[in-house]
């Protein structure tokens, strides 16, 4: 069984995530709760004619992709499998509005085209001429840890040799506004939006792009080797520290070799005893980490943490501000990421040096 | 692969059944499902038919015996009534025995509610809870809540081609030992959205849809949903279980070409089905009886046909027929429900009719199966395209 390895990353997000070295420039919010991204120069990917025609998760969505192909060195792929929430979202809601708003009549194709939730990994083929295997996943906070488990999968199998797999959501104006009316997102105007200590439901929100080149062999560029992905639909609070030790067991692992927890905090108060329960039991002498602080929180945000796993396997340094707690390694060799949404669409990630 | 993921149960809601055997009664009795739409308001109502499921969202309600605060989309209604009976008919009684997933399609998940309600959210409070609806996994959850099943749940979302990618993807989990059984299918309600996109397209037939005809106008649109169990080999053994049949292949490939047009020479469905033949390490000329995609538009059906010339170069093609006259083009689910009938006719040996076929197209020599035929069924090939260049293959076999 040929092993996995996370040889190119690439990260658009509501940080500066590209031309920097690991989130150097990284500013915690306090204030909106819902967070853009910062744009990377669009033109030098995608020429403006293509560009103006091209949903914002898209445009997102090729430039990570693109820089994650650099950073591996590979100038093609095999497969691309896709992870979205809900997919090109502002073409959704203008093709929608446009329908009532006109009632069923002068319509044009163009946004229904772009709406559909394979638009990314299809325009990414396209760009690339891929004719190769080509999924998109779009089940919630697991979508791209379904598509993590799928690549795996090929390459473990010898289906394909290098996989680009990547996790893209987009902000829309009108979604997000119905996510603040039903909780999602939480409440205008009660700042400071802080993640760890809120008392308060919902989370702050935010979009991203985050695509990795995964290849079946090490190289002077691996980042690290992607061990396994274990996706859980209904667990109880009691049951994630069990559900993990059979996953690290599976593994061959205890919860003393995981050298970094990556937690997905949201600041909803409601659900973060998912989190909270294993940073102040079992994991309390391990370096827990959280990073939707700095993403915003999305059915793809896991991605983020995705990257930046990758990044401190590469750079053995963990910036002070994803730190939940101080506890610190000498060397970090494996790295467990878990993430769920309202109790629901659990996911355990495993990494290692 | 030796001798492929067994199915042992199937479910199905279309608009010629609501149940597999109502489904087989319809397709070998000439009984079509496509009509003019009735349970959505559309000032396309008069020029369109559409494959609609006869049932209204509160008798679909009643059916599942849902609380008054449900949530449920249209779509999620038809997902769970398909899923419980592919439950059922495998015999399970313990859901979270074994290592079981359920794995669905969708292609705009939960859109019949959001576009029912879209502008009216803010004003009436309990509407409220049908926001999540529209979230792509959203009928997964649903359906996995209401099957009690804990364990691995995912969605897929590549257009037409959803639910066979649903299937190729569960066969691929148990033939990897990740999972022991896996529920795998999708569906898709009928939507204002959807009806809207695909007329500005320009490919919906005001006339019933005719699959590789040389006069096709388009496609009518349809809704469905279905699923099936897959299961392990030891656990067909071990509970003596019935195979229904297997799945043997399975390819999938983008065709690199355009968003939403399929190439001229069919590489994309020309690499799934290679790719398919490769997995099941069939021949193509074993192949007793091809499910074609066939939406009757006339970019899909000159495609596909291309393909399947190339794939059988001069060799004759197989017996061959859409079913897409019975059904509409129930888009994310349109490969699960053709799975079912895919395995129907392994069952039952027959070669489905291509309805409403008249003349033969005039790029190549392909005539599909016009009428019903009793053969013997060894191995269907069932393909599935969608927008964005989806391609995907399955091939199911005899147990």
């Amino acid at each position: 069984m040929k092993k996995t390895y996370i040889n190119g990353v690439g990260c658009i997000s509501t940080q500066k995530t590209f031309d920097t070295v690991f989130l150097e420039e990284a500013v915690v919010n306090h204030n909106e709760n819902v967070l853009a991204i910062v744009s990377p120069a669009y033109k030098d990917y995608i020429s403006p004619a293509a560009s103006r025609r091209m949903a914002k998760g898209v445009k997102n969505g090729i430039v990570a992709s693109a820089l994650a192909m650099k950073d591996a060195n590979v100038e093609s792929v095999d497969a691309i499998i896709t992870g979205t929430g809900l997919g090109c979202i502002e073409d959704s809601e203008k093709f929608l509005k446009s329908i009532l708003d006109n009632k069923e009549e002068f319509l044009t194709p163009t946004s229904f085209i772009q709406s559909t939730h394979n638009t990314v990994g299809a325009q990414i083929a396209l760009l690339q001429q891929c004719k190769g295997y080509n999924f998109t996943y779009v089940n919630g906070a697991v979508s791209f840890e379904s598509a993590l488990l799928d690549a795996k999968m090929q390459i473990e199998e010898d289906e394909a040799n290098s996989i680009l797999v990547g996790g893209v959501d987009e902000n829309g104006d009108y979604t997000t506004a119905l996510f603040k009316l039903n909780g999602r997102i939480k409440k205008d105007n009660s700042a400071p939006y802080d993640v760890l200590t809120s008392t308060t439901s919902g989370a702050v929100y935010g979009e991203g792009a985050s695509f990795f080149v995964l290849e079946n062999e090490r190289k002077e560029n691996t980042y690290a080797e992607l061990l396994d992905i274990a996706i859980v639909n209904t667990l109880e609070v009691n049951e994630v520290e069990t559900e993990i030790k059979s996953f690290l067991k599976s593994n061959n692992l205890e919860i003393l070799d995981v050298d970094a927890l990556i937690l997905g905090f949201d600041g909803n108060a409601s659900f973060e005893n998912y989190y909270k329960n294993l940073a102040e039991n079992s994991f309390s002498k391990t370096p827990v980490l959280y990073y939707k602080h700095l993403s915003g929180e999305y059915d793809t945000a896991s991605a983020f943490a995705f990257w930046m796993a990758s990044k401190i396997l590469k750079t053995q340094e963990i910036p002070e501000i994803i730190k939940v707690n101080s506890v610190t390694k000498p060397v970090y060799k494996t790295i467990l990421l878990y993430n769920q949404l309202n109790g629901k669409n659990h996911s355990f990630t495993l990494l290692s040096k | 692969m030796a001798k492929g993921v067994a199915i042992t149960g199937m479910g199905i809601i279309s608009a010629i059944g609501n149940s597999v055997e109502e489904n087989f009664y319809s397709l070998i009795e000439n009984k079509i499902g496509i009509s003019r739409i009735s349970n959505i308001s559309t000032v396309h109502a008069d020029v369109i038919k559409v494959g609609e499921i006869k049932k209204t969202n509160d008798e679909l309600i009643s059916e599942l015996k849902l609380n008054d605060d449900n949530n449920f989309s249209r779509t999620a209604m038809i997902g769970t009534l398909a899923a419980k009976q592919a439950v059922e008919n495998a015999g399970i009684t313990n859901i979270n025995e074994f290592r079981t997933g359920l794995i669905s399609a969708t292609s705009v998940g939960g859109m019949d509610m959001t576009e029912k309600h879209y502008y009216d959210y803010f004003e009436k409070p309990e509407l409220v809870k049908y926001i999540t609806c529209h979230d792509g996994g959203d009928v997964a959850d649903k359906i996995a809540e209401e099957l009690g099943l804990k364990g691995m749940v995912s969605t897929i979302s590549t257009a037409c081609s959803s639910a066979a990618n649903s299937i190729m993807l569960g066969a691929r989990l148990i033939k990897t030992g990740k999972l022991d059984r896996v529920i795998v299918g999708g569906a898709d309600a009928l939507s204002k959205f959807t009806i809207n996109g695909f007329k500005t397209l320009m490919i919906l037939s005001d006339d019933y849809n005719k699959p590789f005809d040389n006069n096709r106008k388009g496609l009518n649109l349809g809704e469905a949903a279905a699923f099936l169990v897959l299961e392990s080999d030891e656990i067909v053994t071990k509970q003596n279980k019935k195979v229904l049949a297997r799945v043997s292949g399975y390819g999938n490939a983008n065709d690199a070409y355009h968003q939403t047009a399929s190439s001229e020479n069919g590489d994309g469905a020309y690499l799934a089905m290679k790719k398919a033949f490769q997995v099941s390490g069939l021949k193509p000329s074993e192949i007793d009886y091809i499910n074609v995609h066939g939406t009757a538009t006339p970019n899909n059906d000159l495609s596909e046909g291309r393909a399947l010339r190339r794939i059988y170069e001069d060799e004759k093609v197989p017996d061959f027929s859409s079913t897409k006259p019975f059904t509409g083009h129930t888009l994310a689910a349109a490969a699960a429900i053709e799975a079912v009938y895919s395995v129907l006719a392994i069952q039952n040996n027959m070669v489905y009719p291509n309805l409403n076929f008249e003349t033969q197209m005039e790029e190549f020599d392909l005539t599909p199966q016009t009428t019903l035929k009793n053969k013997n069924i060894e191995h269907v090939l069932s393909n599935s395209f969608g927008f964005g260049g989806n391609c995907s293959t399955l091939i199911f076999s005899k147990s």
